[in-house]
């Protein structure tokens, strides 16, 4: 292994004086109180969120504003600290999704609770719950900390769908294959 | 307005201008408090204190410039200094404990009244009348005694909490003030040497220091920071110590004694210290740019008098006692906020000495050091008056 012995040299006069370093030191400062400010100001500037980022969970609909969550519990289960509850629910049979048999009736978040994991985004076979930009949640109680179903798809809003599998599978009955 | 202002009692004058220099000062030193605050963040790439604001004077046009600066904070944090609940912890000897941030209030501003602040155009003897609240011939003398008194609400503060932290601090502050005490006062020697030539009067006043950096021709106009560097490099240090700035700043050192000597303060009695160290600064930089750096004459060879009589020239106004005063006082007091900016810039830029080399750099390096200048300027100045 090869190395290097750093030469140290004594103090010259200069230096054991201190100024021409605390001069250097004061140099820098100064640079630094005319450059621009590195922090933001918070609240009304945002910092800007890498694509990717695990925000606080939300449910999410399709393009065609159908909830995509059919409640099949899964993110129930997966979820390490249990911050997910969900009431699964029916869907009418007069309603035009009616093929989809089921939605949640309530669907509830613990913030308190939730550790940001993801597994609840990786184990949906809906890609019906994301884990988006919004990072800062405060409340004054306990039970403002959770978010019910109706906050969730206010958080979460639409996201584009590539596959459109309920639609698919209704087309595909519809001709005759429902074994699709 | 003039006329009736000199008509009335001395008593009642010397009072008047002592609460108008109080009344500055005071805020002043209470402001610094914010400026350290701004100083600090803009070193540190933050933009610092900028929120706060009087809602009911939002609406004024240009009002957020005063809010981005921060001037609302310094507002609110005197108000709840003034409004916090006064409270002493239960091991305190009470009296000393409150008479401490008194004592070192008093002294702090007292030392105000000796120090020279400006200037003002007498037509009736075509000079320049000092501005000072007490001409006295020994000002220099005065100024560091009484400002050393301040010592004492340090070591009776760190005695009276009966606590170690502000112990130790108390006890550091009484070291480290009366170390470079020796070495300040042996670095204005030299100037009252050079000022004081022999045959005339001898005078320890900082007026006739001023006056002495405004004369004619190329030394006569010379300000003593470059007649005497040494001498103005070791004022400079050995203030730096006494005023208990960073790098200096052992009695606080709040990484080893958690807030130093005001560790058990809090509310206006803190304020006080903080009032009072602000003062300090405040006077200290007056004296080191009345005896170095030319007083209220705005550039060295170009003293007040000068530039007036040009303005005068221009426009009669200028030559008003009132105007001609303002101008003094506004140029003194330009000096004194770009020296408070120096010790803010030296405070966030150095880190502090550890207890040991502050006493070592007192005693073995600076206190030699102002000896050995003094006797060179001694011998200087006997050998050019002698010639
Ligand atoms: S969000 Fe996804 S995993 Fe959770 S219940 Fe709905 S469909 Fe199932
Ligand atoms: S991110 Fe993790 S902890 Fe939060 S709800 Fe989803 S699975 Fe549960």
């Amino acid at each position: 292994m090869s190395f290097k012995t750093v030469e140290r040299r004594p103090l010259s006069l200069a230096e054991r004086t201190y100024v021409p370093q605390i001069l250097s030191g004061m140099k820098t400062t100064f640079k630094k109180m005319v450059k621009p400010k590195e922090t933001l100001n918070y609240p009304e500037a945002r910092p800007p969120i890498p694509p990717g980022y695990r925000g606080v969970p939300t449910l999410v609909k399709d393009p065609n504003g159908r909830e995509k969550c059919v409640s099949c519990q899964l993110c129930e289960f997966v979820c390490p600290p249990k911050a997910i509850r969900i009431t699964p629910g029916e869907i009418p049979p007069d309603a035009e999704t009616a093929h989809v048999e089921k939605a949640p009736e309530e669907f509830e978040i613990d913030m308190l609770r939730c550790i940001y994991c993801g597994l609840c985004q990786e184990v949906c076979p809906e890609e019906a719950i994301w884990l988006q930009n919004v990072f800062s949640v405060s409340g004054y109680t306990r039970e403002e900390m959770v978010n019910d179903k109706k906050r969730l798809y206010e958080l979460g809003g639409t996201l584009p769908d590539d596959h459109y599998k309920w639609d698919k599978k209704k087309a595909a009955e519809e001709a005759g294959n429902p074994h699709h | 307005m003039m006329e009736f202002y000199f008509e009335l009692p001395l008593w009642l004058r010397l009072t008047v201008q002592g609460l108008a220099v109080i009344a500055v000062l005071f805020p002043l030193a209470g402001a610094c408090s914010m400026a350290e605050r701004k100083v600090s963040a803009w070193i540190q790439g933050r933009p610092g204190p900028s929120r706060a604001i009087v809602p009911w004077l939002a609406w004024i046009p240009g009002i957020s410039l005063l809010q981005k600066l921060g001037v609302f904070h310094f507002t609110a944090d005197g108000g709840k200094m003034f409004l916090k609940e006064d409270v002493a912890p239960g091991s305190v000897n009470k009296f000393y404990y409150y008479l401490a941030p008194l004592i070192a209030v008093v002294p702090a501003l007292c030392t105000v009244t000796f120090v020279p602040f400006g200037a003002y155009w007498d037509a009736a003897t075509e000079t320049m009348k000092p501005l000072v609240l007490a001409n006295v011939d020994v000002s220099m003398l005065a100024v560091f005694a009484v400002a050393s008194l301040g010592v004492y609400s340090l070591i009776l503060a760190g005695w009276a909490s009966n606590s170690k932290y502000p112990f130790l601090g108390g006890v550091r502050a009484s070291a480290q003030l009366i170390s470079y005490e020796l070495s300040m006062t042996l670095s204005v020697l030299p100037v009252f040497l050079w000022v004081n030539a022999p045959g005339g009067e001898g005078s320890l006043s900082l007026i006739h220091v001023v006056n002495t950096q405004a004369q004619p021709g190329l030394w006569g106009g010379m300000w003593y920071v470059f007649l005497m560097p040494l001498s103005a490099f070791i004022f400079l240090v050995a203030l730096f110590a006494e005023t208990n700035r960073q790098p200096f700043d052992m009695p606080e050192s709040e990484a080893d004694l958690v807030g130093g000597f005001h560790t058990e303060y809090g509310e206006l009695k803190w304020g006080l210290f903080f009032v009072a160290e602000y003062a300090h600064m405040f006077v200290g930089s007056a004296i080191f740019m009345i005896l170095f750096c030319g007083g209220w004459h705005p550039f060295p060879w170009l003293p007040l008098d000068t530039l007036l009589g040009w303005l005068g020239g221009i426009a009669p106004i200028f030559l008003n006692p009132v105007v001609s005063g303002v101008i003094a006082v506004g140029i003194f007091l330009a000096k004194l906020i770009f020296s408070i900016f120096v010790f803010m810039w030296v405070r966030w830029t150095l880190p502090r000495f550890r207890y040991d080399q502050v006493m070592k750099l007192g005693w073995q390096k600076l206190l030699p050091l102002s000896i050995g200048n003094l006797i060179f300027y001694a011998v200087a100045i006997a050998i050019i008056e002698r010639s």
